[in-house]
């Protein structure tokens, strides 16, 4: 079994007006070698679902999204996304605002097979009120308690990024934080890998490394070797987020061209050679709160 | 202490009580001051706390505030992002967090400022609040008490729910305390309006009216407590050595 794929081969498998979920939180263990690569193509009028960072930032730049759902978008020590805030300023996107556990929780019906799950989260606020298609269900039991059904949140891909993986896709998240991304390869019809290592099954650890495997491979339909992948994004244990970049990144809200001259339109390998090598992505330190 | 005391400092000491009597239960403070207040509280009368060290373990002392060492953190369990909203979820929490608008009603926004479908200022979004105010007690911390955050009439964007829908909750919604730069506050006046509970040295009255959108319940206008010598220790030699907490009042 031979699951490895090339950026061409991930991009050939989207379309215009598709759902896509992308893992990771706000800047952390983003696959943005995919991200960037979907910024070349010429896909369009995406349904995007994250815990952004700047995933949907620069997908906003390229107004390759339609719809956004989500929590927040972040870039941690940068508190706030200025590409989009400037597609919400402008009213470029629609968005479906959902308190961040009510992400989790459509994932997770999406995931089980169920058209939602029920919850209290959403109700005395205003995501009900700006998302009408949200629907409440009567507890069954004496209790009849009103609740919001939170509907199920399928994917048609899912792009996660990992710290290892072998052909097969037998993946590992070995940073000490999985986040969603077992949700959101749950709730996918397809899901693409990029990984920062791709070894043999052998060298993948046994049982001591089979700890770190969130989810099974059956999820996994493609495995892309993306060392550095995450970058300007964290992929903790191996580097931090690149606080440098991200703030050169941000202040591009305001012109974009140069920013995009500079690092976008690459293969990954230029991208990493034009923010200065694999070498000095990894000595990148971890954040400290 | 030849040092004079702070306004942070004594924000801090304020906002550390919102961990009083609310026993073994994740403690998060959101931001500089509700962080070194949670540690506060953490150090002097509630030890009992779960703190995490900002990220995904659970540690058994505050992490201080700047750089640190952290191969001294004593890690004594796990919070994943996912384990947090099992806790929140099931309401063994107490945040401390700073919305930029609050209103009469204790409602909450960080979402976005102005029309929704085009805001003036989009913010973070709505993020943990709808799922925060619903299932377990928070405390307030606003560092710019005006009204422009406490607004008239409704928040833009309710992303936390307010005391009006506090049936909703299964009886878990409330705000416990509210600290500003002007005082301190609880919503547990009449019909559960905001009422004003002490006055950080120097504001009076007219600065609290003034500065707040709506009608404020003057339940005492005592001066706020000033902490104590074994607080000032904790925050200025435990807590936060480096001072960061004077950029927040550019003190």
């Amino acid at each position: 079994m031979d699951k490895i794929v090339s950026y061409q081969d991930v991009i050939d498998q989207l379309f215009d007006g598709m759902t896509i979920g992308v893992g990771g939180w706000g800047a952390r263990r983003k696959p943005m070698s995919l991200i960037r690569e979907i910024c070349r193509s010429d896909i369009k009028d995406l349904t995007v679902v994250s815990y952004g960072g700047p995933d949907v930032g620069l997908l906003c730049a390229h107004k390759k999204i339609k719809k956004l759902i989500f929590g927040f978008v972040s870039l941690d020590m940068i508190p706030l996304e200025s590409h989009f805030r400037q597609a919400r300023q402008k009213n470029e996107i629609d968005v479906m605002e959902l308190d961040e556990g009510m992400v989790q929780w459509g994932l997770r019906a999406a995931a089980m097979n169920l058209p939602f799950l029920p919850t209290r989260v959403g109700l005395g606020t205003d995501v009900l009120t700006h998302n009408l298609e949200l629907e409440y269900v009567t507890s069954p039991y004496s209790d009849a308690e009103k609740l919001v059904a939170m509907p199920a949140l399928n994917l048609d891909i899912a792009l996660i990024h990992v710290n290892k993986s072998d052909e097969k896709g037998n993946t590992q998240i070995v940073g000490p934080d999985p986040f969603f991304d077992e949700l959101f390869a749950r709730a996918a019809c397809k899901t693409f890998i990029s990984s920062e290592e791709v070894v043999s099954t052998q060298e993948l650890g046994g049982k001591d490394g089979a700890i770190f495997n969130r989810f099974e491979r059956s999820l996994v339909t493609g495995v892309l070797h993306a060392p550095c992948g995450a970058h300007p994004t964290s992929c903790a244990p191996s580097y931090g987020f690149d606080i440098k970049h991200l703030k050169e990144y941000s202040e591009a809200a305001k012109s974009f061209d140069e920013y995009s001259a500079k690092y976008l339109n690459k293969t990954h390998q230029e991208y990493i050679d034009s923010v200065g090598g694999a070498e000095t992505i990894l000595n990148i330190p971890l954040p400290q709160f | 202490m030849s040092e004079s005391i702070s306004l942070a400092e004594i924000c801090i000491s304020s906002s550390s009580k919102a961990w009083k009597g609310e026993g073994e239960i994740l403690a998060t403070g959101i931001g500089l001051i509700p962080r070194i207040a949670a540690g506060l509280a953490k150090l002097t009368h509630n030890p009992d706390l779960m703190m995490t060290d900002g990220e995904t373990y659970l540690i058994s002392q505050p992490a201080p505030m700047g750089k640190r060492d952290t191969s001294n953190d004593q890690v004594e369990g796990y919070m994943s992002y996912s384990r947090v909203f099992e806790n929140l979820w099931g309401g063994k929490r107490h945040a401390m967090v700073t919305p930029t608008q609050i209103d009469s009603f204790g409602q909450t926004n960080i979402s976005a400022i102005g029309d929704y479908d085009s805001p003036k200022v989009q913010l973070l979004g709505v993020r943990g609040f709808p799922g925060n105010f619903i299932n377990h007690k928070n405390s307030i911390f606003i560092p710019n008490h005006s009204v422009k955050t406490f607004v008239k009439g409704e928040v833009d964007m309710v992303s936390g729910m307010g005391y009006q829908n506090k049936d909703l909750s299964n009886g878990k919604f409330e705000i416990k305390l509210v600290v500003t730069n002007l005082g301190v506050f609880d919503f547990n006046g009449e019909n559960n309006n905001l009422q004003l509970l002490s006055l950080h040295p120097g504001v009076s009255i007219d600065n609290v009216i003034e500065n707040t959108g709506f009608d404020v319940i003057i339940k005492s206008d005592e001066v706020t407590q000033m902490p104590t010598s074994d607080e000032l220790a904790c925050i200025r030699e435990v807590l936060d050595p480096q001072g960061i907490r004077n950029s927040i009042f550019g003190e």
